[in-house]
């Protein structure tokens, strides 16, 4: 497109996404221009070739992809755009990795407001920014109305792991200690009480961010001795523990009263039938030490904001069935089991 | 969280837990049926069997609204929602219950029929009136508790003049069904299933009190208490069941005065008398037709009677034949004892309905309970 062409500006105020915006068009430069270019922007982007090009560290890399279709696409504590930075951005950091770059592809709902597309851009790019993680390349495609909702994404991350760590999902051994990085349940409450037939006022907020400054702290006490790292989104605390359980061949045997839940979301989880262990999480991770390196793994958690009430929570057991047990507050034993079923779709 | 917390404190647990250990008679063994899946739940949810002594034993009732519905009723409520009209409103549970040859609620959504989750009779009414070009039929479930609900919902229907909007009526009643199992031959003439005394319906009693009970205890001689469905409620009730077979009473008691009155809610009860009537007998999963156990709408109230509106022909239909649902929701079995629990028979894939509602016995003990297997079973 040349530059002195003339061109109507995009109507973001009261604008709407149509198919010509994913036209390959002056439409879409446009849209692209306007709206992600302008949130976004970096070198790589303002380059605007169809790829980033970038140098590769020495050592080893991780990639991750994941999309997102949460439904609010704004929702108390985030949105959608600010998700799909955290939510990858946390898939890359745990494996001990330094996240470097992002991609996002967009698949926009024709009729979608182009104010809301702007406010979810934008939250991307401060969200982007404030991580130090940019997104250098991405993609938009418009589909008929009815063919969507509203907006999908999917971003892709690539990270740098330092030298001498290996994290991996089959390295829990019996006696390693769990550690949890603080309240569980504040993501999927949070989406749930602004869900259209589910309306209940709630003063909880999303704990959706980025994880990865936590991570280069824990890395940095522990080294080694983190044995692996999750994140635990959908199915919770619970389908993270159960996944390991299997990948590692043990079990788990954690304490109820160990896990931190903020009082709102468990009067939330009380009254839907809910169980906190199997509610989302968007900014909380679970990592499993070798036991004497526990102790400083978690000063060093706690020394950050995002792991100030980060707790031991149990440890891993020996467990041919790789059940994952609970004491409960009360005193009795119980199993934690994944979730079955759905609890609510489209959480993230 | 006020007046939850309380009923769920660790300590006061172990101080029940010793009284409980100290007033059961070692000699002896105690075997107590808890009717209501919220109890099923609680018990094992909060792990109650390992603060309890070994003799005495939990039997689950069927108490499980979801549990209880046979399969017919779940073919007929997918035929229902097939009808290309029809839009089906329905609580979340019984979406999965498995209806014949592996149909379900769910599977029938997935194909394309129009099945909403709601989680109020009023979301159904609202829906009414927001499509008035489609049929609102509202798939009612439940024991006395959610039957209030449904007559309020009915009542709205009727005062906004909704045309679009009926009922398929699968209400119960718990004093029908107890009653039943005390007449069943595995109780009293097989003496299969022992039963000391009963743990009392927690919500269903708030509307329709503890007088509804007075028959069993006198004509059965069994204890009853009527129980909260917090896990210190369950350990008190039994400690006043222990307390009733040692002194050889059989009365009943109400550890849930919090919440139950002696005559329930009376407000509750006459809205339900206004618009539902007995049938003479309805199916029930596991204990088979049981005379009067039923609601309907009435006459009255018959153009927002789905089965009326639809003529919905009741087709009785047979369970899997290795699934002992019926079995143990009689208290004959446990799940343990199930061929198919636990191998084809999880939460994510039930074959009997048992394993559906996290308050079936199934689904409580897979869910919460399993790993007390080990020594009985292999996993």
């Amino acid at each position: 497109m040349s530059p002195k062409a003339y061109r109507r500006r995009l109507d973001i105020k009261d604008g709407r996404v149509d198919l010509s915006h994913g036209s390959g068009g002056r439409a879409m430069a446009q849209l692209i221009a306007d709206v992600f270019h302008d949130a976004l922007d970096n070198d790589w982007l303002r380059r605007g070739n169809d790829q980033a090009a970038f140098d590769v560290a020495a050592g080893r890399m991780v990639m991750t992809t994941d999309g997102y279709v949460i439904s609010p696409l704004f929702f108390p504590g985030g949105d959608i755009g600010s998700l799909a930075v955290h939510g990858t951005i946390n898939d890359v950091a745990m494996a001990g990795a330094r996240p470097c770059y992002l991609s996002a592809s967009f698949i926009i709902e024709e009729g979608f407001a182009l104010a809301d597309l702007k406010r979810i851009a934008d939250s991307m790019g401060d969200a982007a920014r404030a991580a130090g993680v940019p997104v250098i390349t991405g993609d938009t495609k418009v589909v008929e109305r009815g063919k969507a909702d509203g907006v999908f994404i999917s971003t892709t991350g690539v990270g740098v792991v330092p030298d001498g760590l290996d994290l991996s999902a089959e390295k829990a051994r019996p006696g390693d200690r769990v550690i949890l990085s603080g309240t569980i349940g504040d993501h999927g409450i949070a989406v749930m009480s602004k869900r259209q037939n589910l309306t209940f006022d709630a003063d909880i907020v999303s704990d959706s961010a980025a994880l990865h400054g936590l991570v280069a702290e824990m890395v940095a006490a522990g080294g080694s001795a983190l044995r692996v790292m999750r994140d635990p989104t959908r199915g919770g605390l619970a389908a993270a523990l159960n996944e390991l359980a299997q990948q590692s061949r043990v079990g788990f045997l954690i304490s109820e009263e160990a896990v931190p839940v903020k009082p709102g979301v468990a009067a939330a989880c009380e009254l839907l039938g809910l169980d906190p262990l199997h509610v989302a999480n968007e900014g909380k991770l679970v990592a499993i030490v070798a036991p004497d390196a526990a102790d400083a793994v978690l000063a060093a958690m706690r020394a950050d904001a995002l792991g100030c009430n980060a707790a031991i929570i149990g440890e891993v057991i020996a467990d041919d069935h790789r059940f994952v047990q609970m004491t409960t507050s009360f005193g009795g034993g119980r199993i934690v089991d994944w979730l079955s079923g759905e609890q609510l779709p489209r959480i993230c | 969280m006020k007046y939850v917390d309380e009923y769920r404190d660790g300590r006061l647990a172990r101080a029940l837990a010793a009284r409980i250990a100290n007033a059961a008679d070692a000699a002896g063994s105690y075997h107590f049926m808890e009717f209501c899946g919220g109890h099923t739940h609680a018990i094992s949810r909060y792990g109650l069997e390992d603060l309890l002594p070994a003799n005495v034993r939990m039997i689950h009732g069927p108490g499980c609204p979801v549990c209880v519905l046979p399969v017919g009723r779940i073919d007929a409520a997918i035929r229902l929602a097939e009808r290309p009209e029809v839009t089906l409103c329905t609580y979340g549970d019984v979406m999965r219950v498995p209806g014949s040859h592996g149909t379900s609620l769910l599977r029938a959504k997935a194909a394309g029929a129009d099945i909403r989750m709601v989680y109020s009779t009023l979301d159904a009414v609202r829906i009414a009136q927001a499509e008035p070009q489609r049929e609102i039929v509202f798939f009612a479930i439940g024991f006395e508790t959610t039957t209030p609900p449904t007559a309020l919902a009915i009542r709205l229907a009727a005062e906004k003049r909704l045309e679009n909007f009926s009922v398929f009526c699968n209400h119960v009643l718990t004093p029908a069904a107890i009653q039943n199992i005390l007449e069943s031959p595995d109780v009293r003439e097989l003496g299969r299933v022992r039963i000391d005394g009963f743990i009392g319906p927690a919500h269903v009693s708030t509307v329709i009190g503890t007088e509804p009970y007075a028959f069993f205890a006198e004509e059965f001689e069994k204890p009853v208490v009527v129980a909260g469905f917090e896990p210190l409620d369950v350990m008190l009730a039994i400690l006043m069941l222990i307390r009733q077979v040692n002194e050889g009473r059989h009365e009943v008691e109400n550890q849930y005065v919090r919440a139950v009155k002696p005559q329930g809610n009376a407000k509750a009860k006459a809205e339900v008398a206004e618009i539902f009537e007995l049938r003479k007998s309805f199916e029930w999963r596991g204990l088979g037709l049981v005379p009067y156990s039923g609601l309907r709408l009435k006459e009255a109230y018959a153009q927002y009677d789905a089965e009326r509106r639809f003529g919905v022909e009741y087709v009785a239909a047979r369970d899997n034949s290795a699934c002992e649902c019926g079995a143990i929701l009689r208290g004959v079995k446990k799940p343990i004892d199930c061929k198919l629990f636990g191998t084809v028979c999880t939460p994510e894939t039930p074959m009997g309905s048992c394993m559906v509602s996290a308050e079936g016995a199934c689904a409580a003990h897979w869910t919460y309970g399993r790993f007390r297997d080990r020594t009985r079973r292999a996993s």
